[in-house]
């Protein structure tokens, strides 16, 4: 449905997508992540036919961006990081234009309209200016006017950003619910709304692509060897270290801040090792107590920060002043 | 063309639904009200005059009344038409809707196309009110209607030009501001272009006062239409929705 090949996006200064390819089936949800100024947007921008790219190629159900962008237009939904909504206006009216617009037959504009709205649940407030609506209800009109004439694919820049946790939880609902008939890339720099909704992941960090992987592939990458956290109250710090590793499958035990009257430790098992159950049974034989053991460096969370840790980021600007 | 007039609509509804149609016919009408009243008391004054001075020759309202209130009119025009471009492009490129209309399956023309129309039915509808005084003069005295026609259609033509270069100007910023100012400036320079031609003989000061949006104002409130006027209106409004369509274009590939 979506292809990217070699992408390349330069402006005037700066390289913002560099060199990038992915691919996304029919009724799959794509989470775009990256910190930032990675190059979410700029990528949105070219499969939306709003920039041309500068190398590359990439296409919408077949149609090139820059060859066929009119065919390509009729195709997406879009919905940039702030809403396009016109303040004068209300949700239907905005809505109808947005339907005309976009080129649905006349007839059909009312129903469209009215579908939409109930589908974004908003149709309470279709007689509101939308100058008076919260945020919240303006990403949904925004929604609503990416999906109005149905399209084949939807493409949607930071659909959750500044919605309080409630309303992104709705938000979320919503384009989940909407995968079914819609190929989707999303935008986020939220992990867990990748983690919740998406199936497939692009982290991109500065202009290139640096993962493109299933979520459940992603975990898996970091399962084979495990870290695990121990934190033990009312015991020596030396003396649990010891102890620990002398359990059998442990590569290294690593002490690191903890509350007060607890010490705690990063332990790292050698390949194929698992180690919470030996780990607990050494501490409470001991005699110590266990406040806490599990598993990290499984999050995506964790994964993603590993992914796009940076050696020393050079900003391209100074390498040119010296 | 469908989508034309889906724009034109927006446009249209967008200065009406703030107050910015109802303060741009209210100076207007405050402005000219007062220019129709200063004309025909001048007009009243200089015609007791001429009776009592024994003149037989009825003054003509056309010459006396009709004529420079057009040329009035035409000047305070190039004053509130980059009021009314200025917020055509650089209002939908600040608030990111032009990222809607830009992914949205129309072509660039239609987009131009439909602003200029809808920026064009707000000032036909500022000049309407200039309309009602004029056609007062009809219940009182008999004006020859044509040479009030042909003044009208310069009027129209010459809001269209300025409309035209000041969509292109507001294209380019994202500051209505500027737009507005930048707007204002061409307007004035093209007002007083003429100038030139009347202390200077040579070809050139000529073909500068040619250029002047005025020079060619002028024959249509005598009366008369003349094909290089027509032509000189056609094709400044052309240059501008050209140069529009080169700038949005550029939007694409400047970023």
């Amino acid at each position: 449905m979506i292809k990217v090949e070699g992408l390349t996006k330069r402006y005037a200064r700066h390289v913002a997508v560099r060199n990038i390819s992915f691919e996304a089936g029919k009724g799959e949800i794509v989470g775009f992540l990256g910190k930032n100024g990675a190059g979410k947007t700029t990528t949105m921008r070219v499969l939306t036919c709003f920039l041309p790219p500068t190398e590359g190629k990439a296409s919408i159900a077949g149609f090139d961006v820059v060859e066929q962008s009119l065919e390509v237009k009729k195709r997406i939904g879009y919905l940039p990081e702030t809403p396009p909504v016109y303040p004068e206006m209300d949700v239907a009216s905005y809505l109808t234009f947005v339907a005309k617009l976009k080129g649905i037959p006349a007839g059909e504009i009312a129903a469209r309209v009215d579908e939409v709205c109930k589908r974004t649940s908003i149709d309470d407030r279709k007689r509101t200016l939308i100058s008076k609506l919260s945020k919240g209800y303006r990403q949904r009109v925004g929604i609503a006017q990416a999906i109005i004439h149905n399209p084949p694919v939807l493409i949607l820049d930071e659909p959750t950003s500044g919605l309080d946790p409630e309303q992104q939880r709705e938000a979320r609902q919503l384009i989940a619910s909407l995968s079914g008939d819609h190929t989707i890339i999303l935008s986020t720099h939220i992990l867990s709304e990748v983690e919740q909704s998406c199936s497939k992941v692009v982290i991109i960090d500065k202009g290139s692509i640096v993962a493109v992987d299933s979520v459940a592939n992603l975990h898996n990458r970091k399962k084979a060897a495990e870290t695990v956290l121990i934190e033990v109250a009312g015991a020596e710090s030396l003396e649990v270290k010891r102890r620990l590793e002398q359990v059998a499958g442990v590569a290294s035990v690593a002490s690191r801040e903890s509350r007060e009257g607890t010490v705690a430790f990063d332990v790292q098992s050698l390949e194929h090792y698992s180690l919470r159950p030996e780990l607990a049974r050494a501490v409470v034989q001991s005699g110590w107590n266990l406040t806490e053991l599990r598993a990290t460096g499984e999050s995506l969370e964790e994964i993603f920060l590993e992914l796009t840790k940076s050696e020393e980021p050079k900003p391209e600007g100074e390498v040119a002043t010296k | 063309m469908r989508n034309v007039f889906t724009i034109c609509g927006k446009e249209l509804r967008a200065y009406f639904t703030s107050p910015v149609a109802y303060l741009l016919m209210g100076l207007f009408g405050l402005i000219f009200g007062f220019f129709f009243y200063s004309a025909t008391a001048y007009f009243v004054m200089a015609g007791m005059r001429a009776q009592m001075s024994g003149q037989a020759q009825p003054m003509s309202v056309n010459d006396f009344v009709i004529a420079p209130l057009l040329g009035n009119a035409s000047v305070v025009g190039l004053f509130l038409i980059p009021l009314i471009s200025m917020r055509l492009f650089a209002e939908e490129k600040r608030s990111g809707t032009i990222e809607l209309l830009m992914t949205s399956p129309i072509s660039d023309w239609e987009i131009i196309l439909g602003k200029w129309l809808g920026a064009m039915c707000m000032y036909l509808s500022i000049l309407a009110l200039s309309a009602v005084n004029v056609g007062v003069l009809f219940i009182w005295s008999k004006p020859d209607w044509r040479p009030i026609l042909t003044g009208f259609l310069g009027l129209i033509l010459q809001g269209g030009t300025v409309l035209a270069i000041g969509g292109f100007l507001s294209s380019l910023t994202k500051n209505q501001i500027i737009a507005g100012a930048s707007t204002f400036t061409v307007c004035l320079l093209l007002w007083v272009l003429s100038w030139v031609s009347s202390y200077n003989e040579a070809p050139w000061a000529q073909a500068i006062a040619y250029c002047s949006i005025l020079t060619h104002f002028e024959p249509f409130s005598k009366g008369i239409i003349d094909t290089k006027d027509l032509v000189y209106y056609a094709s400044a409004i052309f240059l501008g929705l050209f140069l529009t369509a080169r700038s949005l274009d550029s939007m694409r590939w400047r970023a």
